[in-house]
């Protein structure tokens, strides 16, 4: 039986209309040999989960430059725990000041990946805490 | 002719003995540090560039003199010697009020002129109190959902005398009613007033992404504005054609060029098409380039840019009047190329940015802070902005002469491989009818997501250096202090926007927006009816969602 790929939904909330990164990171993914999924532009927390559970995926990357990543991060966290996505991982990329990333570790996001990561870092980060499913 | 040929042969040869003579002996010694050298857009860069490399540009044709056709070493006969670039540093954070406050600062710093930054609500068309706005009130500039704002925002500052550039989009129309009201409130005449709106919507589906209506619909409201502004704000300039986002997007130097140009000559079409007369309307239409690392790539792009524009306003518009030909051109630095790691070293790579924007012969200049790839600047980060640009008018001596690079072998070459590169890319567009039938088919946004991805794998192999990032790095750097803005920021907009609610005339509201409808609907010009809902008080968020009523929102296709 083949090893079942990594699934992730790589999602752009609030109204930072900004994708480079999304994008180079949904394609560098992908070259990874990962399923990617990207939502689009501007998603609320709630399409963000609604997607995340319809499309069964392992880990949701959020990609927020806007300065609006303490109100919109959390709530998504919720929003997956409430529908039962225990195991799925919740990753943040963009501007975010260091002093922000203790707290938002707290409220549930794995890893938060600053200006200047390397996509190969995320790639490794991915298949090293996705929880392997049967 | 037959001089410059002998005059040709006789470099080739002379290029010929120098390579056996004096360069192989050394290069069978010790080779060069790497196979091929390049630049962003083009493939290879030559080890030397001699006069055989100009042989095809001549100089009266080409080159030219300042304040002459084809403008490629300038628009003013006097370069900076009359007048020096305009010092616009863009800004604006948190409410009208703090805005209001860094925009005095500036201006007691030195600063000439004023450059608005809008939060993500506004630029969207929502108010502070939409559920969409939670989170995002005040973060990347300044909050403004209705005249109120306005007016606190210019509060003490005569729009008469100081000329104001606001970044704003798909709300452009709305902002510029909301200008003009607040300049008629201040006994400003319209006529007098000068300033810049953003207003390039093409580049928003392209590479900003902050849209709200179809592309149709929306460049039938940037034609609005050109119409009332030739009219009634005869020195307003109505857009600003940017190529800035598009390279913060990933283009490379020759795209932005590229698509920017292209952008503009759709505009001028789509006025030409509705009745305008390009003598009347073009001379108000200016550009905005980004200004990134590759010096004389740079330097290159914004001289092509100056030819290619007067060329195609010539040849393909008919255009008589020179100040339609003649591309005027504010700068900015690469916000892409600033880095969290080692922040200072960032005022290093902004000054030498600003240089090749000065030495490209911009209008006006931005530089950002050092600290903007974390956050909005600080006072002391912006200071030291503009003060870069104070050292290079001041102190390095570059603006004695004009286009002090002009006639140099590699600038004037590149110039022309960039022009050459921009017009293969005008002809691909043309070929698909048009920008906005090029961006409906993805074209310049693949373009441009494909030389993103292609950038990101050279900086991750090492072949692009990033210092301090991927090379040279210092491990467990301290983070120095950023500009927070408050969460309460969006309650005290809130809070003022339910007092205007309060306080106007809710029939009058209701009639301009009705009135607003009827013009989008029946095609007319909307501007008038426009500034009427401004004047009611009638918030940003109403007015687009009576222009969404009518026009619909714009879904971006999958690519």
């Amino acid at each position: 039986m083949s090893e079942r790929k990594i699934r992730v939904l790589v999602a752009k909330p609030g109204l930072d209309g900004h994708d480079r990164g999304a994008k180079v990171i949904a394609r560098a993914l992908r070259d990874a040999g990962m399923e990617v999924i990207y939502t689009g532009l501007r998603q609320t927390p709630e399409m963000i989960a609604a997607a995340a559970l319809q499309e069964d995926v392992d880990a949701v990357g959020i990609s927020i430059l806007s300065g609006a990543h303490n109100t919109l991060c959390p709530r998504i966290v919720g929003l997956l725990r409430e529908r039962g996505m225990d195991d799925c991982l919740v990753l943040v990329g963009g501007i975010i000041p260091q002093e922000d990333v203790p707290r938002l570790k707290e409220q549930g996001i794995a890893q938060v990946f600053l200006p200047g990561t390397s996509t190969e870092d995320i790639v490794r980060f991915l298949r090293e805490n996705v929880r392997p499913r049967v | 002719m037959s001089e410059t040929k002998h005059l040709t042969s006789r470099a080739q040869e002379a290029l010929e003995r120098w390579e056996q003579e004096t360069l192989q002996p050394v290069l069978r010694k010790r080779p060069e540090s790497k196979e091929r050298f390049e630049t962003v857009s083009l493939d290879s860069v030559e080890r030397l560039y001699t006069p055989v490399d100009t042989e095809e540009i001549d100089y009266e044709q080409d080159t030219s003199f300042p304040g002459e056709f084809p403008y490629t070493r300038g628009i003013h006969p006097t370069g900076y010697r009359g007048k020096l670039w305009t010092m616009r540093q863009f800004a604006g954070f948190g409410t009208p009020e703090e805005t209001n406050a860094r925009f005095k600062y500036l201006m007691a710093q030195g600063q000439t002129g004023l450059s608005v930054a809008y939060d993500l609500p506004t630029l969207m068309g929502y108010d502070a109190d939409s559920q969409l706005s939670e989170g995002e009130v005040g973060k990347c500039g300044v909050a403004v959902s209705s005249l109120a704002d306005m007016e606190t925002l210019f509060d003490g500052i005569p729009l008469e005398s100081v000329t104001v550039s606001q970044t704003i989009n798909a709300p452009a129309s709305v902002l510029l009613a909301m200008y003009l009201v607040v300049a008629e409130k201040q006994g400003a005449d319209w006529k007098k007033i000068s300033g810049t709106l953003q207003n390039d919507i093409l580049k928003e589906y392209i590479a900003q992404k902050e849209w709200i209506y179809p592309i149709r619909p929306a460049m039938k409201l940037v034609v609005d504005t050109f119409e009332f502004c030739t009219k009634y704000v005869p020195k307003y300039n109505p857009i600003s054609v940017s190529g800035y986002h598009i390279r913060e997007a990933g283009a490379t130097a020759l795209q932005e060029l590229a698509f920017t140009l292209r952008d503009g000559i759709e505009y001028v079409q789509w006025g030409v098409d509705a009745g305008l007369n390009v003598d009347e309307f073009v001379p108000r239409i200016s550009f905005f380039f980004n200004a990134h690392n590759d010096f004389f790539e740079e330097i290159a792009k914004y001289r092509a840019a100056r030819r290619i524009w007067s060329r195609v306003m010539r040849e393909r518009f008919n255009a008589r009047d020179p100040r339609t030909m003649q591309l005027r051109f504010h700068t900015q630095t690469a916000g892409v190329s600033l880095t969290v790691q080692q922040p200072l070293n960032n005022i290093v790579r902004v000054a030498i940015q600003a240089l090749a924007g000065v030495l490209g012969g911009t209008n006006s200049l931005h530089t950002d802070a050092y600290d903007e790839a974390l956050a909005l600047p600080t006072d002391e980060a912006a200071l030291i902005a503009l003060r870069t640009q104070q050292i290079i008018a001041e102190e390095t001596g570059v603006v004695n002469t004009i286009d002090p690079l002009g006639g140099s072998y590699f600038l004037e070459s590149l110039t022309k491989k960039m022009e050459d590169g921009a017009l293969d890319y005008f002809a691909k567009i043309d070929a698909m009818g048009g920008m906005v039938e090029a961006i409906e088919k993805g074209y310049p946004q693949r373009e441009i997501q494909e030389s993103a991805y292609q950038y990101q794998k050279a900086v991750e192999r090492n072949e692009q250096i990033i210092v301090g990032v991927n090379k040279y790095r210092i491990e467990d750097e301290k983070q120095m202090s950023v500009l927070v803005i408050d969460e309460a920021v969006r309650d005290r907009q809130v809070e003022k926007l339910q007092g205007v609610r309060a306080r106007r005339d809710e029939g009058a509201v209701a009639n301009a927006l009705e009135k607003l409808k009827r013009a989008a609907q029946a095609g007319d010009n909307t501007m008038p009816a426009t500034i009427e809902a401004v004047r009611a008080y009638a918030t940003l968020g109403e007015i687009c969602s009576a222009l969404r009523d009518v026009y619909g929102i714009y879904e971006e296709p999958a690519f």
